[in-house]
């Protein structure tokens, strides 16, 4: 279905067709713009908002709070991750956590973050990276774990220490999951920011939304959902080109999806 | 002169899987270990290599015991085992790294290597971009880069087609004659081990024992011509004989 223009043509044209039909409706039925805004309405909403930078100004809040949220969330959890992978007393003593927080909703954690780490730039990045910490941790113990016996045995047959096991075979090997990781935890830190944000912030996109919900803008909702979607994908695109470029030699790499599971409980 | 015993206790486990191994291999020779699937063979090299302790008996070294991995033995496995994130060059170039040979002093010898497996301009290669023939020749150059005294090969041609093996193993042959290793080749192909070695040792499987060992005096280098021959074939019909003694064809 790729590379052919004819049904690339017929997937623009579905998407044109939506929101005819969208806007149709919506005018057709006068629908109020409180409970379904038309699509003109939206792209209004966007033009008016980044006119006035009042969207460029919280679009910026919220990449820092991800961004920020990613990187401390994804150190720790490499950390973790490496030191649950590496030692099986670790692994034992840390166990029951890991299963009980893997499977908590962390997005839950977020009224109580609000409460110790205040209402500022700091409990959201705590939030995002709380969110993002999951799957990349789940994804380094299963990558570090799944060297190849072979490989492990042509290793200690060349008297390998388990330094050089680790930095010569088992953390390149881990690679593909862990990058596999890092695209999961930059979603997940975007989702744990917007959410701390609808708690309680004083700035950012999520902070907008709700204040937008009170006025039942609903048009201002709908462009700020477009922008979060539109900064997910570029988050997502950049982690994705540098593990094209890290990950020339996996196989996998060249198809669409990323292979090794995708894991780490919810968000 | 080195002197390679092995036996083997059959101890308290509850697999008895090799059973008095007791053999020399002498400096430079080529023995094949030919064995029906799950005679120990394996298990043997694995002990040899240092890999797994032995549970009785020891095997000996140039009169050094075996005691764990050792740096002056090579081992090319049944599948090439080359790490995908190294080139060509780099996978022949780990054992100089984890013994920390000294990348410029070894990469010469790499080089030669190589080009004596044949596989000159593809040094920047990735695996990935090699057929199965010429990945397990990146694993032989890999194994004799640190020039060790002994080298084990646990069927490094079997997952290979009929084809390729055979050119395999008449280039394993040049390439032995080269350099003069001693080599343990296991296999389970009774044509291949005759083709290959000096001296061809039988098992016998639960518990592996040897069943027989014969002497191979062709003269060399061995055209795959010889494999026609009456004399190959009563080497071959021998070794089928020992294995069917020891139940080994089911």
């Amino acid at each position: 279905m790729k590379g052919n223009p004819t049904t690339f043509l017929l997937r623009l044209g579905l998407i044109a067709l939506t929101l005819l039909v969208w806007e149709g409706l919506v005018r057709l039925f006068a629908i109020p713009a409180f409970i379904l805004p038309a699509p003109t309405a939206i792209f209004m909403a966007l033009y008016r908002g980044f006119a006035s930078s009042l969207y460029l100004d919280h679009m910026w809040i919220t990449l820092t709070e991800t961004l920020m949220g990613f990187v401390l969330g994804s150190v720790l959890a490499f950390a973790l991750g490496i030191a649950v992978a590496l030692s099986r007393r670790v692994e034992y003593f840390l166990y029951p956590f890991i299963i009980m927080f893997q499977a908590m909703p962390k997005v839950a954690l977020a009224p109580l973050i609000i409460i110790w780490f205040g209402i500022g730039l700091l409990s959201k990045v705590v939030s995002a990276a709380l969110v993002a910490f999951f799957p990349l941790m789940v994804n380094t113990i299963v990558g570090l774990r799944s060297a190849e016996e072979d490989r492990v045995n042509l290793m200690r047959s060349l008297a390998a220490t388990r330094g050089q096991i680790f930095w010569m075979l088992q953390l390149p090997n881990a690679l593909p999951y862990i990058f596999a990781g890092l695209e999961i935890a930059m979603i997940f830190a975007l989702i744990g920011a917007i959410v701390a944000e609808f708690v309680g912030a004083q700035s950012g996109l999520g902070m907008l939304m709700q204040s937008m919900n009170f006025t039942m803008d609903v048009a201002g909702q709908f462009s700020i959902l477009l922008i979060l979607s539109a900064v997910g994908l570029l988050l997502n695109s950049i982690v994705n080109e540098v593990r094209r470029r890290v990950l020339f030699w996996d196989p996998s790499q060249k198809l669409d999806v990323a292979s090794p599971a995708k894991k780490g409980g919810t968000p | 002169m080195r002197r390679l015993a092995k036996t083997y206790g059959g101890g308290a486990d509850a697999v008895d899987a090799l059973r008095d191994i007791d053999f020399t291999v002498a400096e430079g020779e080529f023995m094949s270990i030919v064995g029906p699937s799950g005679c120990g063979k394996s298990t043997l090299l694995k002990i040899l290599a240092g890999l797994m302790p032995a549970s009785g008996g020891e095997a000996l070294l140039n009169d050094v015991p075996i005691t764990g991995p050792r740096r002056d033995i090579g081992v090319v496995f049944q599948s090439p085992v080359l790490f995908p994130w190294r080139s060509v060059l780099g996978n022949v170039l780990l054992p100089v790294d984890v013994q920390r040979l000294g990348r410029e002093r070894m990469t010469g010898r790499a080089l030669e290597l190589i080009n004596l497996v044949g596989l000159s301009g593809f040094e920047r290669r990735y695996p990935w971009e090699l057929s199965g023939g010429m990945q397990q020749r990146v694993a032989l150059v890999r194994a004799l880069i640190h020039d060790p005294a002994l080298l084990l090969m646990d069927e490094p041609f079997g997952a290979l087609d009929a084809l390729t093996r055979e050119a395999m193993n008449v280039e394993l042959q040049r390439i032995w004659l080269e350099r003069r290793k001693t080599v343990l080749f296991v296999t389970h192909s009774t044509t291949e081990a005759v083709f290959l070695a000096d001296r061809v040792l039988v098992m016998t499987p639960r518990p592996g024992r040897i069943g027989d060992m014969l002497t191979v005096d062709f003269p060399r280098p061995r055209s795959l011509d010889v494999m026609t021959g009456e004399t190959f074939g009563a080497h071959v019909r021998r070794i089928r004989t020992a294995l069917n003694a020891g139940g080994g064809i089911e």
